[in-house]
């Protein structure tokens, strides 16, 4: 009876759980084994969950998992944290960018139709940015949603997302 | 609103998570700015271009069954795997609690049991106390003769019992006097002896129950006390005499009280 509630309502949302864990671990296999883990702590604290949004709710475990997974299998304490760095980089690009009438949308339209190159840029995103893209751009997800998710205020959704953005435009600049 | 403020919720507007007088306020701005406006439109190329062309990955193929296998599994044996240990231990944890709690309370009472006094040493304590009185107050007799026929009378109408008071004087023990005394809730005679000049009070009351006790003695802050019962009566005996000649009058006072039963 609980199984099948269960199932019913979180294995609808398995191409979400897998297409964000993918983006956070790179890699088919370690994706499979953090939503497999995954299902299962949901299922564990299914009695918790007070059933509004289920795609929520699941893709905050998955996101738990893949970075409790992340934390043990990789050094990438260099990837996760470094807002600060970023947060210099993006003050001056917020304060030219309005100076700068001649940067030219043709010219990085041609790169970012191009699958790989985007896909690159994403990859090279740190973590905590590219999350936050995923959420927005390939699962719809409004900014309370993702807020719950990744358990930041939604004024920080809003600057990760255009932080994310900026960056995610000079690595395109970058590869050109 | 200027350019600062603009770019700062462009972000916003553009996912359309702005309220209403917000997005209004930009959309002024932008008509109105045509750098703003070139920031949003790269800003939009850029989401539209994610939404579009990075790549959505979709659960591969099996992923769906193994989940359902590991969920079978796992609702089979709900209670023996990972809640069963916590529950085991946290009833092992319980019981060592409870045992514990148990095990304390017992040492606890068994401690308090120890520690509290018998009736006997309450009684002992009651005697040095009385006897200390007796001497303290210079009050040893409230009837002081050595005549036993001047001393046994004299309790008649204050006891409700008839004292057995004998002239030791031949076995070296004369009696110097009587009183009244008040010890275990009783209402007691005491009669004084002396031997050598030392004092010695010797209490007697009717006891609830005829049983005989053999004369045992004890010594409290130098006093040496003994204590026996005899056709039922309670004695306790009480001097600053060495125990060995205290109970050579505690032998003569138990022989008497059994050839003339009160």
């Amino acid at each position: 009876m609980r199984a099948q509630r269960f199932r019913e309502i979180a294995l609808p949302h398995l191409n979400a759980a897998y297409n964000l864990a993918r983006w956070l671990t790179h890699n088919d296999q370690d994706a499979q084994d953090i939503v497999q883990e995954a299902y299962l702590r949901a299922f564990k604290f299914f009695d918790g969950f007070r059933g509004d949004d289920a795609r929520a709710w699941l893709l905050a475990i998955v996101r738990n998992t893949a970075y409790t997974w992340l934390q043990q299998n990789r050094d990438h304490a260099a990837h996760v944290f470094y807002d600060e760095a970023f947060e210099d980089l993006n003050a001056t690009e917020s304060a030219t960018l309005c100076d700068q009438p001649d940067s030219n949308p043709v010219a990085i339209l041609t790169q970012i139709d191009d699958k790989h190159l985007l896909d690159q840029a994403l990859i090279q995103l740190p973590v905590e940015f590219r999350e936050i893209l995923v959420l927005r751009e390939l699962e719809n997800l409004s900014y309370k949603e993702i807020s719950q998710i990744a358990c930041i205020p939604i004024g920080t959704v809003m600057s990760r997302l255009a932080r994310g953005r900026k960056l995610l435009r000079a690595c395109l600049e970058q590869m050109n | 609103m200027d350019c600062k403020q603009t770019l700062k919720l462009l972000t916003a507007y553009g996912d359309q998570e702005l309220g209403l007088s917000e997005a209004e306020e930009i959309d002024q701005h932008l008509s109105a700015c045509l750098a703003c406006q070139n920031a949003f439109i790269i800003q939009s190329e850029l989401r539209d271009a994610v939404k579009l062309h990075a790549t959505y990955f979709q659960a591969p193929d099996g992923l769906e069954d193994r989940i359902k296998a590991t969920l079978a599994v796992e609702q089979q044996l709900p209670a023996i795997q990972p809640k069963r240990p916590w529950r085991l231990s946290f009833w092992n944890w319980f019981n060592v609690g409870a045992t514990s709690v148990s095990l304390i309370a017992l040492i606890c009472s068994a401690a308090l049991y120890l520690a509290t006094p018998s009736s006997d040493d309450l009684l002992a304590e009651e005697v040095v106390s009385s006897h200390v009185r007796s001497l303290m107050a210079n009050h040893l007799a409230d009837v002081a003769s050595s005549d036993q026929h001047t001393v046994k009378p004299w309790f008649n109408g204050k006891l409700d019992f008839a004292p057995c008071v004998n002239d030791l004087t031949a076995q070296g023990f004369p009696l110097i006097g009587g009183r009244l005394d008040y010890i275990d809730q009783h209402a007691v005679a005491a009669l004084v002896y002396r031997h050598h000049l030392h004092p010695i009070n010797v209490y007697m009351w009717p006891a609830v129950d005829a049983r005989q006790i053999a004369i045992h003695t004890l010594s409290i802050h130098g006093y040496h006390l003994a204590h026996w019962n005899e056709a039922g009566m309670i004695y306790w005996m009480i001097s600053d005499l060495d125990t060995r000649e205290l109970l050579a009058l505690a032998h003569i006072l138990q022989a008497q009280a059994q050839c003339a039963p009160s």
